[in-house]
């Protein structure tokens, strides 16, 4: 029994299960009392936040390896062959712990007024999300990831599906099919290494290192499918735009903001983890794709007509960032790459935001419609400015320090080779100039020349609070990223070494 | 006191936060003061560093702020740099910056976005102290980016003016975007700066590059080339200048500040600040110096044809932006830096005074309700009775600019023109003649437009009510125009050919930073063009002066269709406008319409994916299941057994990952049915 407390009570439980708690009290209250469902949704997601803080108070930078286990067998498979319940964080997930439960609770209080209907059950399959997302980040078991992994698709495909626009239904199971269709891969592999191996231990499997490298390209492969499709790398971005434009404001933030760093931890994860040698030999068709993607989503949203969809667009060029700098397989790259999906998180997930506030007013997204609307809503139009120049990589704000290190990982990469991976991929940053600065334009330059904007009123103290958090990380890391290069930098370098590249293009 | 440089940064945040937060409470007068306040602590403190250099033997100091970007071996902090080219400029910055405020609060009065203006402009100064502040490659980028931003801001001020409402954003837009190709090339040169060298702090770079010396001449080049891909768009030259002009849709103060005496300098700062890279490419520096002569020309040619009072002095600005550009490819550093100084005193001094003639037109205008274009030249004439300081200062910076012996132009072009010189008949190589000649034709061009612009504004007779009308303006503008004004004058005493201060000062950054002895021959040769230049100029537009706002220009007769050719910009921006962005448009309209849209999106996948899969599940459904279904009911009784028996007994094993498998293919059943729905 005493074990079993202290199980239940172990920081990494509570961080990924508290949502639960919040779920059934959810359940017991009359799905009338709208505000009350409102105040233990996003009351829950905050504490749950504040646990994962004291997660990072209990966090030791300096140690690389897994902290704050929590292991025991679970469900036993004849003598020595187990699925257990194995969480762990270290460099490589803190901070996307942390992304998650900051923007739970962000998304779900941007909410507030844009649902209406079905309060009880949003709340509910919002805390669900929560525990899927941050689970995928903490489990060390593979098929407990697995498990997790598959679980965040079903609250996410019923956001969208209830609460979405128009095309809900398809966009919906578009999501769901899509992601699906690359799990399933994963699952055999999962499968496969389970049995071939004797172990769904992470570490376990991490510490052996003995798959063939023949194999291990297989293996890679299976675990690419998935974790490409929800990235989403190019091409294989189609359920994308369906999705954000369908999904409510906050649907579409997190979204963004994590369920596509999914795709991107489980690269870093697994495939750079378990997959070695795979990972050296894929790795320039990796950054390849992803310098298409960087140039291929810049240029397809520069002339959405859609102000989500020019957002949706974007993220497939960001995230190209991100694989980009992971592929580099040295620690700028991956330190950068890491950064990179927080600040993606951060200025995407404002973004989604920001365009959901507008749409509140207006009920349209088209860009067409607006115009001068930092005229007639100044202190909106300044912090989406400031967003816009995150989001576009100025220097100073925090996109520059992870797209920087990111280019400059790439730019002296031994497994990549080649330098011309980085320079396509900082052509990116002209285009990202191109259509954010368009989009800006489009909506907040210029007279007022529909009524319909004249009379639109500015932002409400809930609409500041929810931005204000994103604000201060934007410039948090933009200005002083030391902080958050200091909680990854010694996994990262274990990362590396592992990867058996102690290089750089430096000799000093 | 060298601990003090950080507070040449805090003061303008400072300025620039108090204004955000309480200036729509404090009134005009008060953000006045506070802005401009706070770019006078700074100067202050710019100057003490001057002293605190001379007490410390000249020998650069490093002050480090906080650390910024640490991974592995890679270190980037935020660390500012006292040498004499960086207080150079943090003197120069905050001190034209300074008066440009004062200025400014005279010229945006009654402006509904008065608070936000100064909150730009000090935000400016900020970035525009980081760039010249930086001690790497890294923060100076940062400042450059900064000042590029703070320029989009500001250009774009009054946004929802300009053509079709929309004509200051999209110039804006523009310059952020042309500049942002000139910092592809930065970007792309840090890069393989560090690729090399594994560092980015100056001091290391410079180390390298100088100790290596020709051993990486190749690199040195492909980098040199690439900053100078950054210095052309900073810096407005060929091909990357079509921004600078249209950048004068901002408010004045923001053109005499950004876009003649600071931010568009900051390529030479660059440039110069990479000397030792230069050194070691000279394939590199031939191209510099023929690509900032060749701008010096070119932008003189087409400032000759221009009407509005502030394209002539955007494009002259180019123009002598070209000059420096040139000095710094003849490695005359020094030069070009000496001209950059006076070069801010005096254009700065033209676009106020310029600013302070469209102010007075526009009062005019007021009062006589003669709404036409404050800016056009046509639409002037006879002012200098009406606004004498103005017309006074006007002149004082038109010489100045035209190099006319004493006043400060006079001596740093004649040092460029001297280095030119000495890099052609001395040294006998052909691009400094063909610098030489490039440059004294363009000086000769800069005398003829600053004579054309000073008649057509200020002599004659007035070609309309609103110029008519015109009145001086406060104090608050035209005392910062006296004290620049004065500085036009006396300007060049900081260089003079026989004490060479500048000089003297800049060698302590530089070992091989020196100036040149002065050049009788060129000097007397340059003088007479320019004085003939303006006598040609008074013969073509005082002699025969313009009648009406509509009569053609006096030169047509001369020039003729090529006239016609400057004064539509050589059609550059034609040219530009159908290669580039029109191809950028349909391509990207092609992308996201035509291939991701309707080929990937809607073909392949609603198509092709979807649809096979239906007819898939349709066929199943359809005719198997029809078929079939006679034979289900006969074998019903038996199926079920054999069901029981032989499928759902092994698939009772107790494992959870079974029933998970189940569960899941049982998803996928239920969203195909929902999809065949």
């Amino acid at each position: 029994m005493y074990e079993f407390i202290l199980h239940i009570t172990s920081t990494l439980t509570v961080v990924t299960f508290f949502p639960l708690v919040g779920v059934f009290v959810l359940l017991l209250i009359n799905k009338e009392k709208k505000d009350l469902l409102r105040w233990v949704g996003v009351g829950t997601a905050l504490l749950t936040f504040v646990f994962s803080l004291v997660m990072l108070g209990q966090f030791d930078s300096q140690d690389a390896g897994m902290q704050l286990v929590v292991s025991e067998s679970w469900i036993q498979i004849g003598s020595n062959w187990s699925i257990d319940y194995h969480l762990g964080v270290d460099g490589l997930s803190v901070l996307l712990v942390l992304l998650a439960t900051l923007l739970t609770p962000i998304a779900m209080f941007a909410s507030w007024t844009a649902i209406e209907e079905r309060v009880k059950e949003y709340m509910i399959f919002f805390l669900l999300l929560e525990v899927g997302m941050t689970g995928v980040f903490l489990a060390l078991d593979l098929f407990l990831f697995y498990i997790f992994w598959e679980f965040t698709l079903v609250p996410m495909y019923f956001l969208i599906g209830i609460w979405g626009g128009e095309n809900r239904i398809y966009a919906s199971i578009k999501f769901f099919l899509y992601t699906m269709a690359g799990s399933i891969l994963m699952l055999v592999a999962v499968l496969w290494i389970g049995t071939v191996q004797g172990t769904f231990s992470y570490t376990a499997l991490a510490s052996m290192g003995n798959i063939p490298p023949g194999t291990q390209r297989w293996l890679f492969l299976a675990f690419a499918a998935a974790f490409a499709i929800k990235v989403p790398m190019w091409p294989l971005h189609s359920w994308l735009p369906d999705a954000h434009v369908e999904a409510p404001t906050a649907g579409s933030v997190i979204l963004a903001g994590v369920l596509l760093k999914l795709g991107t931890y489980g690269f870093l994860r697994f495939n750079l983890g378990l997959f070695p040698d795979a990972s050296h030999y894929f790795a320039p068709s990796i950054a390849f794709l992803a310098v298409v993607g960087i140039i291929y989503g810049a240029i397809v949203s520069y002339p959405q007509k859609d102000v989500k969809k020019l957002v949706a667009y974007s993220s497939v060029s960001h995230l190209g960032f991100v694989m980009l700098g992971l592929f580099a397989l040295n620690d700028r790259g991956i330190q950068g790459a890491i950064l990179q999906m927080v600040n993606h998180g951060i200025s995407t997930g404002a973004l989604f935001l920001i365009v959901g506030m507008i749409y509140e007013r207006r009920h349209t997204r088209s860009l067409d419609e607006f115009g001068g609307l930092w005229t007639v809503m100044p202190l909106y139009g300044s912090l989406t400015l400031i967003v816009v120049l995150s989001s576009m990589g100025l220097p100073g704000l925090n996109g520059f320090v992870g797209e920087f290190t990111i280019l400059l990982g790439a730019f002296g990469s031994e497994a990549l080779g080649s330098y011309y991976y980085s320079i396509v991929a900082a052509l990116g940053v002209i285009l990202a100039a191109i259509y954010m600065l368009w989009m800006f334009q489009k909506m907040f330059l210029g007279a007022v020349s529909n009524e319909k904007n004249a009379l639109l009123q500015d932002l409400n103290w809930r609409e500041i609070v929810v931005l204000v958090p994103l604000l201060i990380l934007i410039f948090w890391i933009g200005l002083y990223p030391s902080p958050f290069f200091n909680l990854m930098s010694a996994s990262v370098e274990q990362l590396t070494a592992a990867l058996d590249f102690g290089n750089t293009l430096v000799l000093q | 006191m060298f601990e003090l440089v950080p507070f040449i940064l805090l003061f303008p945040v400072l300025g620039l936060l108090t204004n955000l937060v309480f200036g729509r409470y404090l009134g005009e007068r008060f953000v006045g003061i506070i802005a401009s306040g706070a770019v006078a602590a700074s100067f202050i403190v710019s100057v003490i560093q001057v002293f605190a250099l001379v007490n410390n033997n000249f020998h650069v100091e490093t002050v480090l702020v906080a650390d910024w970007i640490t991974i592995g071996k890679m270190y980037l902090p935020w660390q500012i740099r006292v040498d004499t080219l960086s207080v150079t400029m943090m003197v120069l910055v905050t001190g034209v910056g300074t008066l440009i405020h004062i200025y400014a609060v005279g010229y945006m009065h009654g402006d509904k976005r008065f608070a936000r203006f100064f909150v730009y402009l000090n935000l400016f100064v900020v970035m525009m102290l980081v760039l010249v502040a930086a001690d790497n490659y890294l923060m100076l980028f940062v400042g450059w980016e900064g000042v590029g931003i703070c320029s989009y801001l500001l250009i774009g001020f009054w946004y929802d003016k300009g053509d079709d409402n929309l004509g200051n954003a999209r110039a804006g837009r523009k310059a952020f975007v042309v500049n942002r190709i000139g910092d592809f090339g930065f970007l792309i040169a840090m890069f393989m700066i560090f690729g090399a060298v594994g560092s980015l702090q100056f001091d290391a770079v410079l180390y390298y590059f100088e100790n290596h010396g020709m051993e990486v001449g190749q690199l040195a080049t492909t980098i040199t080339l690439l900053l100078l891909v950054g210095a052309a768009g900073k810096s407005a030259q060929i091909p990357l200048f079509v921004w600078l002009p249209d950048a004068m849709a901002g408010p004045t103060p923001v053109s005499a500040l950004i876009h003649a005496a600071t931010m568009v300098t900051a390529g030479i700062y660059m440039m110069v600040r990479s000397a030792p890279i230069y050194a070691i490419a000279p394939s590199s520096q031939m191209t510099v110096a023929l690509l900032g002569a060749g701008t010096a020309l070119m932008a003189g040619t087409i400032a000759l044809a221009q009407w509005d009072i502030k394209r002539v002095l955007a494009y002259s600005t180019i123009s002598q932006l070209g000059f420096m550009v040139a000095a710094v490819g003849l490695g005359a550093h020094v030069a070009a830096m000496f001209h950059l100084i006076t070069h801010a005193f005096f254009k700065a001094l033209l676009f106020l005074s310029a600013g302070s003639v469209i102010h007075g037109v526009e009062h005019g205008a007021h009062k006589s309700d003669d709404h036409c274009d404050p800016q056009d030249m046509r639409n002037m004439g006879g002012l200098k009775d009406k606004m004498k300081i103005t017309f006074g200062v006007y002149v004082v910076g038109a010489i100045a600019l035209a190099g006319i012996f004493p006043l400060s132009g006079f001596w740093s072009k004649d040092e460029i023109l001297a280095d030119a010189w000495h890099v052609g008949m001395v040294e006998g190589h052909w691009h400094g003649m063909t610098v030489y000649i490039l440059l004294a034709l363009a000086a000769v061009i800069t005398a003829f437009y600053m004579t054309r612009q000073i008649i057509l504004v200020f002599f004659g007779s007035s070609r309309s009510a609103a110029a008519n009308h015109a009145a001086e303006n406060p104090p608050t503008m035209t005392v910062p125009l006296i004290g620049l004004a004065i500085l036009s004058i006396v300007g060049g005493g900081i260089n003079l050919p026989w004490s060479h201060t500048l000089g003297s000062w800049l060698e302590h950054t530089h070992h091989f930073f020196h100036g040149i002895d002065f050049n009788l021959t060129v000097a007397l040769t340059s003088t007479a063009l320019a004085v003939a230049s303006i006598f040609v100029g008074f013969i073509v537009y005082y002699r025969r002066p313009l009648e009406s706002s509509t009569a053609p220009d006096p030169l047509m007769s001369v020039l003729g269709p090529s006239l016609k050719f400057f004064y539509n910009k050589w059609y550059i921006d034609e040219l530009y406008g159908t290669t580039f962005v029109r191809l950028y448009e349909w391509k990207a309209r092609f992308l996201a319409f035509k291939v991701d849209r309707d080929f990937w999106h809607d073909f392949v996948h609603n198509q092709i994916i979807l649809k096979s899969f239906k007819n898939v599940s349709g066929t199943l459904s359809g005719p198997v299941d029809r078929l079939g279904i006679n034979k289900f009911f006969d074998g019903l009784a038996y199926s079920v057994h054999n069901i029981a028996v032989k499928v759902l007994r092994p698939v009772q094993t107790g494992y959870v990952r079974n029933y998970a498998l189940g569960v899941m293919l049982g998803v996928v059943m239920v969203l195909g049915i929902m999809l065949i729905r």
